[in-house]
């Protein structure tokens, strides 16, 4: 089951490569920590799942690279080939002469219709290739104007396209203190369309990411790359083949099934009050946490404190919001490592702020002419701000 | 990628763009030593072989500037086409005239500006015919005078007439209070308005400013301090061949490289790749909150490097205090104690995305931004240094530290413009007894006339042009008293408590 991945702007482009990098390294790795014919199980799914083969056995990534200007995608394809290990394909890319400037609406509006059928081509062409389409990941930020805007567009094309597949949007939180301006509107436009179409968004905070450089890793001039490079492990430890619970003698055929379904009780949900999102939270409350173990001792780990009922919300069961897979095989060289993907109240906060300051910017306009210019009106501010309040609302009330 | 067209217009314009090519060749020289023509040269480049064709791809054959070149007097044109850059201009880039503007507005927008307007159309259409994605027209013009000025200015209306796609930045060199053009408050007040109307955004320049770091510098070149022997080639106010050209190096070449670099380091991240680029329709998207508001006050650093290597660089932290310092800024201008709407750091070289962040944490705390963008700093990172240097800044602020240039501005108007109401008073004089007293006050009248007179006079050339009339001068300043009004408005909240806006209220 092969997952096609899409990288979108410059900050997709500058993840995917980290992304794939990771994982190459990771596949080629002897030091699994496990018998070399589990070893080979796990590089031959890994290989179906992420990379292609080609005459020459430098394993092709199964990536899409798609920007409104060259330089990066440049970068981006001489970096991979020169790494010797694995590369892009030839034809995998597509890209335009000038950027979108960070305008939302001019990703949305302008390039994305405009380059709606050349895109959708080459994304069905790369998925003709494959027997069976496990689902598309796409790497975007938020804060700029092609990954944001452009992403959403194609969030919504794919969704139309493909109505029965696995979407999923690596959304990059950008840092608190400016890397753009106009980023609040950009990150409320983008979450409010992606919700209409995604089925996940796997999101990662720049700021959280910048501190783990910081302080766990001690880093001292912390840059872009050191930042892609965390980015990157943590999800190729989530995305690395894994035995699903139910078979333990396979590799779980989709990496991307993170397929717990918030089902809620067949009861209804208990009525909600107003809270509010500053109100001092005891817990963070979960609605579903998937843990991914990899490497020695892997299963005498003790998992019982994630099943505490104090972690879910009250109208879920444990046994039907936590889900574990469990891996010989190491990832990354790392004898033991844990990675938790959750669905909880983490990003509550960052997402109030974001919509916080979005609404303080929209209340006196600044910008907004920016983005009516290409078609993107006040209603339409509007609409994507009543989505994300009811999303914080609902998110507070768990 | 997409491609930049110069249009440099009068004496300064010519100058400083003259500078700019210069400098812009000696970058890209030392960063391509393969001498191959890379989409970086392509921007303001165009390759042509010995017939004059272009050529997409390959090693460099012949570079040519994607400028047009308008001055109406032959004499800075003529001399940049004999000088060392005589091969990367070609004739069919240029106007001239012999006559000049006479440092009337008027004439070099009503005159000369019905007059050449299809030439100018044509040059620009050949110019942006050779690219292949036209983005950005950069103007480069004075204020104070009649080319730069008036001819200047009709040339961006007719950019956004025959070009409306196209992003117009405009670098305008604004006139001293000393200036000896006694009209130039005319003439920059009449340019104003077209600024105000019809750029996308502004980047002002004073003289004064210009001068005092070029004073800055050479205190430091000359002080003997041991440890401080600067880098030649960092110095921000250097051309090519400046350091054998240094007898017959004209009085403004220094203050023009400081504009010339300013424009080298704004295309840098859109030209270099980087890890977080920043293209030049980001400048205007974030920078620019709302149309009218579009003048940015920049400022460069580090003006120079230090050669003795013993001595530890600089600190980056101190690049980063000193953009903010009122002693870098090219107008004169105070942004710290002003109010910020939004802040750009363009920096270029070995500088790593947690040292800006390290650095804008400890200067938020003095600065003052508006109420609606609290975190209003745009950043871009390009690794390619300029010459000469490790790493460099150039901050872009969009801030109400402007509001004084332009009432300086619009006063020296008025007090030109005024006078002219009491001109006619002169019959209530006539009929008064004349006794010692008032004969004093009608004699001092009288001087005081006279200098009226003159400036009537002033008025008079302007008035004399076709289609030039009082309504033009009524209108332009109350544009930019419009515009001074619009950061009043937004000064008086510096300061104030700011109150969150009530969120919406959503039914669960």
């Amino acid at each position: 089951m092969s997952v096609v991945t899409v990288q979108l702007g410059q900050c997709g482009n500058q993840i995917g490569y980290e992304v794939f990098d990771t994982m190459c390294r990771d596949l080629h790795n002897t030091q699994g920590f496990c018998s070399k014919r589990e070893n080979e199980i796990y590089q031959a799914s890994c290989k179906e799942h992420f990379f292609n083969e080609d005459k020459s056995e430098v394993p092709v990534a199964r990536a899409l690279l798609i920007d409104m200007e060259p330089k990066v995608i440049s970068q981006t394809l001489l970096k991979a080939a020169h790494s010797g290990r694995w590369k892009y394909g030839q034809h995998s890319h597509f890209c335009q002469r000038q950027g979108s400037g960070n305008n939302w609406a001019y990703g949305y509006s302008v390039h994305g219709p405009k380059h709606e059928e050349s895109i959708m081509n080459l994304i069905q062409r790369e998925v003709e290739e494959y027997d069976s389409l496990s689902g598309f990941s796409i790497i975007m930020s938020m804060a700029g104007g092609t990954g944001s805007g452009l992403g959403a567009f194609l969030t919504q094309n794919l969704r139309d396209a493909y109505p029965n597949s696995f979407i999923m949007n690596q959304v990059i939180w950008p840092y608190g203190t400016g890397e753009v301006i106009v980023q609040n509107y950009n990150s409320v436009l983008t979450l409010s369309h992606l919700y209409r179409s995604s089925d996940a968004l796997l999101v990662h905070e720049n700021d959280v990411v910048h501190k783990i450089c910081a302080k766990l890793m001690n880093i001292k001039q912390i840059s872009f790359r050191d930042v892609n490079q965390v980015i990157a492990h943590q999800l190729g430890s989530v995305f690395q083949p894994t035995y699903s619970s139910e078979d333990s003698f396979q590799y779980r055929r989709n990496p991307l099934g993170i397929d717990w379904q918030v089902r809620p009780p067949l009861s209804g949900l208990p009525a909600l009050e107003k809270v509010s999102p500053n109100k001092e939270l005891r817990f963070n409350t979960s609605i579903a946490n998937l843990l991914i173990l990899r490497g020695k001792d892997v299963h005498s780990a003790d998992t019982g404190g994630f099943k505490d009922p104090a972690l879910y919300t009250s109208w879920l069961q444990p046994s039907d919001a936590f889900c574990e897979w469990r891996t010989h095989r190491a990832f990354n060289k790392y004898e033991k490592s844990a990675a938790l993907v959750s669905n909880s109240q983490f990003l509550l906060k960052p997402l109030d702020t974001i919509v916080g300051k979005a609404w303080n910017m929209f209340a006196s306009k600044a910008y907004v002419h920016q983005y009516t210019k290409f078609g993107i009106e006040e209603e339409d501010f509007l609409d994507s701000f009543t989505v994300l309040e009811q999303i914080v609302a609902s998110y507070c009330n768990l | 990628m997409a491609q930049s067209v110069v249009v440099q217009v009068g004496q300064c314009g010519n100058q400083i763009g003259c500078c700019f090519w210069d400098l812009a060749l000696r970058e890209h020289a030392s960063v391509n030593k393969k001498g191959i023509y890379d989409d970086a040269l392509k921007n303001f480049f165009r390759n042509v072989d010995t017939r004059g064709t272009g050529i997409s791809k390959g090693r460099i054959c012949s570079l040519k500037a994607r400028a047009v070149l308008i001055d109406m007097e032959e004499g800075v044109v003529n001399e940049i086409l004999q000088g060392p850059l005589k091969d990367v201009f070609d004739s069919k880039q240029l106007i001239t005239n012999v006559s000049g503007s006479g440092n009337n507005w008027a004439v070099g927008y009503k005159v000369f500006g019905s007059h050449y307007r299809d030439q100018i159309v044509e040059k620009l259409r050949q110019t942006a015919e050779h690219c292949d994605c036209l983005q950005c027209f950069f103007l480069i013009h004075s204020m104070g005078g009649g080319t730069g000025s008036g001819l200047g200015t009709f040339i961006l209306n007719v950019l956004e007439d025959e070009f409306p796609e196209v992003y117009r930045f405009v670098t305008s060199v604004f006139p001293s209070g000393e200036d000896d053009v006694i009209t130039s408050p005319y003439n920059s007040v009449l340019a104003m308005k077209e600024l105000n109307e019809h750029a996308d955004c502004v980047l002002p320049i004073e003289n004064e400013s210009l001068f005092d770091i070029v004073s800055k510098i050479n205190q430091m070149i000359n002080s003997g301090k041991p440890g401080t022997t600067v880098k030649q080639q960092s110095l921000v106010t250097l051309n090519e061949g400046g350091i054998k050209k240094k007898l017959d190096e004209k009085p403004f070449d220094k203050m023009n490289n400081i504009v010339a670099n300013l424009l080298l380091n704004l295309t840098s991240s859109s030209r270099f790749e980087g890890s977080l680029n920043m293209d030049l329709n980001e400048i205007s998207m974030n920078l620019v909150p709302f149309p009218q508001l579009h003048y940015l006050v920049s400022s460069l650093t580090p003006l120079y490097t230090l050669a003795d290597v013993n001595i530890p660089p600089r600190r980056l932290d101190q690049m980063f205090s000193d953009a903010f310092s009122k002693d870098y800024q090219l107008i004169q201008a105070d942004p710290k104690h002003s109010l910020y709407l939004a802040c750009a750091l363009l920096v270029r070289g070995n500088v790593q995305i947690s040292d800006i962040r390290r650095n804008i944490e400890r200067l938020k705390s003095s600065l003052h931004f508006v109420s609606w963008n609290q975190e209003g700093w745009k950043t871009s990172l390009c690794s390619v240094p300029p010459v000469g240097h490790s790493h460099s800044l150039l901050a872009l602020a969009n801030n109400t530290c402007v509001k004084p240039t332009f009432m300086e501005l619009k006063n020296r108007f008025l007090r030109l413009y005024k006078k002219k109401a009491c001109v006619f008073d002169i019959t209530s004089f006539m009929e008064r007894n004349l006794s010692v007293r008032s004969l004093l006050k009608f004699l001092s009248f009288l001087v005081c006339q006279a200098a009226l007179w003159e400036s009537l006079a002033h008025l008079h050339h302007y008035l004399q042009v076709d289609r030039m009339e009082d309504s033009c001068f009524t209108e332009a300043v109350s544009s930019l008293s419009s515009l001074i009004e619009k950061y009043n408005e937004l000064d008086v909240t510096k300061g104030l408590p700011i109150h969150e806006q009530v969120r919406l209220n959503i039914v669960i």
